[in-house]
């Protein structure tokens, strides 16, 4: 699975948010993409799932173009776990997960029991199978952020895109549902995901697209694209890199006022 | 504990439920068909049935009572109690909030302009219906049409509102038809019919609108499990692969065929697709598999049961729209206070 831009340009009719974007996101890889506020990620999220159209240039999924497949050939192809939310209605966890397997069926037909095995597998691979029967409403953040990425799972498709997964949840949430991502990339499933946290990236992340400015600025391994140079341009902060004696790397802000 | 007790355990008792309603309803009809002002007896009621069945009539009054009037009227209740629950279960759903109701597009509003215009013009009774079918599609179109042409903003809103003014422009060209209306003849024939009522029901109107009430249901249970999906809302609905756009537009004019059907028959019956839905999630959940079934089956004997209480209660008949919106309000207000079980 490779998911492709070709000097995408994206935004809205009366406004072009970025242009010019190349990008690839292949399968067993993390994609993290970091920018600004504003900087087009969700924008571009957006396109890339096909619910908004380019403004410019094409992007192409194993070299068949996106604009050219049905929603259902989307899904199959790319899963999206959106940042958790509040469903209007109290399904069950379940019922949420099994809301994956609809690309997966006829427009006229109801899961059947194939469906519902998939959908307990993909809760018990995260550890949630005992969830199922609670109502997603009434579960915690974290939870039903682990619930969507289930319903990702059940979808079957060979590439997810997230958007900001750890956005609203607490740190411990927050580095359970990275770890899950890992993984995920470990077992060949390609993932694309935006993140806030430069630490998350380095964390998680194969490669970082940055996007600030109307474009992509950097692309490359986590250390190339995440410089303290850069991070100033972008957010006009001092920052910086830290590798501590395990291996890992941490970006540490200052915190003293100018 | 294996994985599929879990999944069981939510599903069982729901359509146990459902099985519940379903005699429970049954049960309604069959008191319902035995009582009025001229009672029945269960062993004469089976055999004018059976007779009936056989062709072999032979026109006794209780014939004429149950075949002609009462049995039609029951279906009727039945079947604009179910419609109208139904379609106010998907319209709840497909616009992810809890306090649509056929009314809210217009639907109930144009029907009714639609049925007045024809009583108006002292037009014969089919055409009346075939008036209020029109007036109730017109209106959702138009409606819908709004909602397109203002885009850029939260679509749901714009259609809500939209939904609205269209209503209110219907309610005030409805006063107009009122005012112009012959006091005498036309004025409480309209009041009458505005307000709810199968008090007039024959056997004709029963058979004129099964088939679109019909027509209506089936695509609503064939796509039941993406109305499901579609409630997520549309962009999400999209990346799990369903075509929104298209499927939003069949379920609404599948829902509001079946609301403009009931209203042609039956006048204007406020809070049975606002209310029903409500009680019929709090007892089976959201998942449309159960929940329209569920909400159908507890509009139909809800309103057979206001119906039957109007016609045997007194001898000057209240309309039923006035019932409903007794019962509905308060009921409402209820659950608003008791907290937000059901949706969020």
């Amino acid at each position: 699975m490779r998911l492709e831009t070709q000097d995408l340009a994206i935004g809205y009719p009366e406004r072009r948010v970025a242009e010019g974007i190349n990008l690839t996101a292949n399968a067993g890889e993390v994609l993290c993409l970091l920018g600004p506020n504003g900087s087009g990620k969700t924008t571009l999220f957006r396109t890339l799932l096909g619910l908004l159209k380019p403004l410019g240039g094409g992007i192409t999924c194993d070299g068949a173009a996106l604009a050219a497949l049905s929603r259902q050939d989307i899904a199959r192809r790319i899963a999206y776990v959106p940042q958790a939310h509040n469903a209007s209605f109290p399904f069950t966890v379940k019922d949420i997960v099994l809301m994956g397997r609809t690309a997966h069926r006829g427009a006229f037909s109801a899961p059947s029991a194939r469906d519902h095995e998939s959908a307990m597998e993909a809760l018990a691979s995260l550890g949630m199978a005992t969830l199922a029967g609670r109502e997603y409403t009434r579960i915690s953040g974290g939870q039903r952020q682990m619930v969507l990425i289930a319903r990702a799972l059940a979808q079957a498709a060979p590439l997810i895109v997230m958007d900001e997964p750890t956005a609203s949840l607490d740190f411990g949430n927050q580095v359970k549902v990275l770890s899950r991502v890992r993984a995920l990339a470990e077992k060949g499933l390609g993932v694309v995901l935006s993140t806030h946290d430069p630490d998350h990236a380095f964390a998680v992340g194969d490669r970082v697209v940055f996007l600030d400015q109307g474009g992509i600025v950097a692309e490359g391994a986590p250390q190339e694209v995440l410089t303290p140079e850069r991070l100033m341009e972008a957010y006009g902060i001092n920052v910086e890199i830290v590798r501590l004696p395990g291996g890992q790397i941490v970006c540490a802000p200052s915190y003293k006022a100018e | 504990m294996s994985v599929r007790d879990v999944s069981c355990a939510s599903h069982l008792p729901a359509w146990g439920i459902v099985g519940t309603l379903t005699v429970a309803t049954v049960l309604l009809a069959v008191s319902a068909s035995l009582v009025g002002a001229y009672p029945v007896s269960l062993a004469e009621a089976a055999r004018i049935v059976f007779r009936w069945l056989s062709g072999t009539s032979n026109g006794s009054t209780a014939e004429t009572v149950l075949l002609e009037v009462r049995l039609p009227r029951i279906a009727a209740a039945l079947l604009a109690g179910a419609a109208l629950a139904g379609s106010g279960a998907v319209y709840q759903g497909l616009f992810r909030n809890p306090l649509v109701s056929p009314d809210i597009l217009g639907v109930s509003t144009g029907a009714g302009l639609g049925a007045v215009l024809g009583i108006f013009l002292s037009l014969p009774i089919i055409l009346i219906q075939g008036f209020a079918f029109i007036g109730g599609l017109a209106t959702v179109a138009m409606v819908y049409a709004i909602a397109a042409a203002v885009r850029g903003r939260e679509p749901i809103l714009v259609l809500v509102l939209a939904g609205v003014v269209i209503s209110a422009l219907a309610g005030s060209m409805i006063s107009l038809l009122k005012v112009l209306a012959d006091p005498y003849d036309q004025l409480p024939a309209i009041t009458f019919w505005l307000l709810g009522s199968l008090s007039s029901i024959r056997p004709a109107d029963v058979w004129s609108v099964l088939p679109a009430i019909l027509l209506g249901l089936v695509p609503l249970v064939l796509l039941r499990w993406r109305i499901n999906v579609l409630s997520l809302g549309d962009d999400e609905a999209k990346t799990l692969g369903i075509e929104a756009g298209k499927l939003r537009i069949i379920v609404i004019a599948a829902a509001t065929l079946m609301t403009a059907s009931v209203v042609a028959i039956s006048g204007v019956i406020g809070w049975v697709g606002l209310v029903m839905p409500h009680i019929a999630r709090m007892l089976v959940g959201p998942n449309f598999d159960r929940l329209l079934p569920a909400s159908m089956l507890l509009g139909a004997a809800y309103l057979l049961g206001v119906d039957t209480l109007v016609r045997t209660m007194s001898q000057v008949e209240t309309p039923l729209g006035i019932l409903t919106a007794f019962v509905g309000a308060p009921f409402f207000l209820w659950l608003l206070a008791r907290g937000r079980h059901g949706w969020e």
